[in-house]
């Protein structure tokens, strides 16, 4: 993995003449885990797919780059709210899709290793459907990893799982991405006060950065200083227009 | 009640009201034979069947593999090539204004009399619901699929190949087991126009000679053919989306 750069964005989206949002301008900070944490239809993910250069249908006015100024193509990977899996394929396999959409050898050995990390080294021969919600997240996590690209967008990854699924594929993948620039976007107040190293606050006026915790991510759910932050981000929620 | 118990339950009332209607209008046996008549002949018959049937079954098969791969690698194409798409659907869609029945004389004339103006009809009566299936489905592919594989930096050719294509199969198949119903009919309508083997062509000799008992025996044979080639592509297709 090459190093990871910080990510900056300033300017405004419109899909068809209508503001999706900005002007604005959002900076990530390099090789930490930033949450963009903001209400539905903010224009968060269209942020992401911005920056992750799939976004074809929204006209852009400004300027997205890194800071290392080389471009983001190829240095980018995506997790989103479905896991993506294909069905046909068993874990092993989606987890080296990327080599063979890519033409390169699939390199099983380190996939079956990181299927190892996730947690999944038993279930390295099912196919999505024989799976629960939380083991595909994880075999998407183990694709992603595999993937090993210094910049990971993060598009509500986990608020499909249940409470206790999530919390554990939330703690694999704080620790699995970690060095990597990561931009976690989420809805959810909860998520951002316990993964966000750097957490930013979404709405309507534009983009604003919010004071964190000096504890370590993932935080603890129980810590008066987790909770009080939890606290914090749902008032700023509510109260954004 | 079992699959087998249903089958035969409703098999054994069409017989009874077959042979209700025929006695109950005391229709003669030149116009519709009894039950008990067709099944005596398809008995005695029985090799004279199955050697028809053998012919047709083989034309019947050969175009439903020529018209799967053709179909397959059109709709490819089709979905691969945004100018041949341009190009090649108007024209397709035009294709189906003209009645494929209304070319057989056609294809006998220019392929003979043969086995392969028959394939030709099966291929064209099931080549356009097997394209438009699979293509149909080949440009539904979920955008988060491509979107994933546009970051992971895939040529659209191995998109295609990888992704596309294997999401598409379900497409495939259901345009298969439909080909696999009109395929028979095609290859009956080449043997109505002309040839000299097969179950179509021994209706029409049967017809000819007022013995209604065979051409009903014939057809019987026709619909179980047909039942038996369904049942087997639709196997064959879950077989092929399960491994």
């Amino acid at each position: 993995m090459s190093a990871a750069p910080a990510l900056r964005l300033c300017g405004r989206a419109t899909i068809n003449g209508a503001v999706i949002f900005g002007p604005l301008s959002l900076d990530v900070p390099a090789g930490e885990w930033t949450c963009l944490l903001g209400p539905s239809g903010v224009g968060k993910s269209t942020l992401l797919r911005l920056l992750g250069g799939i976004a074809d249908e929204v006209a852009f006015e400004g300027t997205a780059t890194p800071s290392d100024s080389a471009p983001l193509a190829g240095r980018i990977a995506l997790m989103a709210q479905n896991d993506l899996l294909m069905p046909w394929l068993d874990a092993v396999a989606n987890v080296t899709l990327g080599a063979r959409l890519r033409g390169e050898a699939a390199e099983r050995d380190r996939a079956i290793a990181l299927l190892e990390r996730v947690g999944l080294a038993d279930h390295a021969a099912k196919r999505p459907d024989a799976l629960s919600g939380g083991q595909r997240q994880r075999v998407a996590l183990a694709r992603t990893l595999m993937e090993d690209r210094p910049v990971v967008l993060l598009d509500e990854p986990f608020s499909a799982l249940d409470a206790r699924s999530r919390a554990r594929v939330q703690d694999l993948a704080a620790e699995l991405l970690t060095g990597r620039t990561v931009l976690h976007v989420t809805h959810d107040a909860a998520e951002a006060a316990r993964l966000g190293r750097n957490v930013l606050l979404m709405t309507r006026a534009g983009i604003t950065r919010i004071e964190v915790p000096k504890t370590h991510t993932p935080r603890r759910f129980d810590a008066p200083e987790s909770l009080a932050f939890q606290g914090q981000l749902l008032r700023l929620l509510m109260e954004s227009k | 009640m079992t699959r087998a118990a249903r089958i035969s339950g409703i098999t054994l009332m069409t017989l009874l009201a077959w042979q209700a209607l025929v006695t109950g209008f005391a229709l003669p046996r030149f116009i519709l034979p009894g039950p008990g008549l067709v099944l005596e002949m398809l008995w005695t018959s029985r090799a004279l069947l199955a050697e028809h049937a053998l012919v047709t079954t083989v034309e019947v098969l050969l175009g439903l593999v020529l018209g799967g791969i053709l179909g397959f690698a059109s709709a490819i194409l089709l979905a691969a090539s945004p100018p041949a798409r341009s190009v090649l659907r108007p024209i397709l869609v035009f294709s189906q204004a003209v009645p494929v029945f209304a070319l057989a004389p056609i294809l006998t004339l220019w392929l003979g009399y043969g086995l392969w103006s028959k394939i030709a009809m099966a291929l064209l009566i099931i080549y356009f619901p097997i394209t438009s299936a699979f293509f149909d489905a080949l440009m539904r592919t979920p955008t988060g699929w491509l979107e994933l594989s546009r970051m992971m930096n895939a040529s659209p050719a191995r998109t295609l190949w990888h992704i596309r294509v294997p999401a598409a199969l379900p497409g495939f198949a259901s345009g298969l087991r439909l080909a696999a119903v009109y395929a028979p009919i095609g290859a009956i309508i080449g043997e109505w126009v002309g040839a000299s083997r097969g179950l179509g062509y021994l209706m029409l000799l049967a017809n000819g000679r007022a013995k209604i008992d065979l051409m009903f025996a014939a057809l019987i044979v026709l619909a179980i053919l047909t039942l038996i080639l369904h049942a087997a592509v639709d196997a064959a297709c879950r077989r092929l989306w399960q491994s």
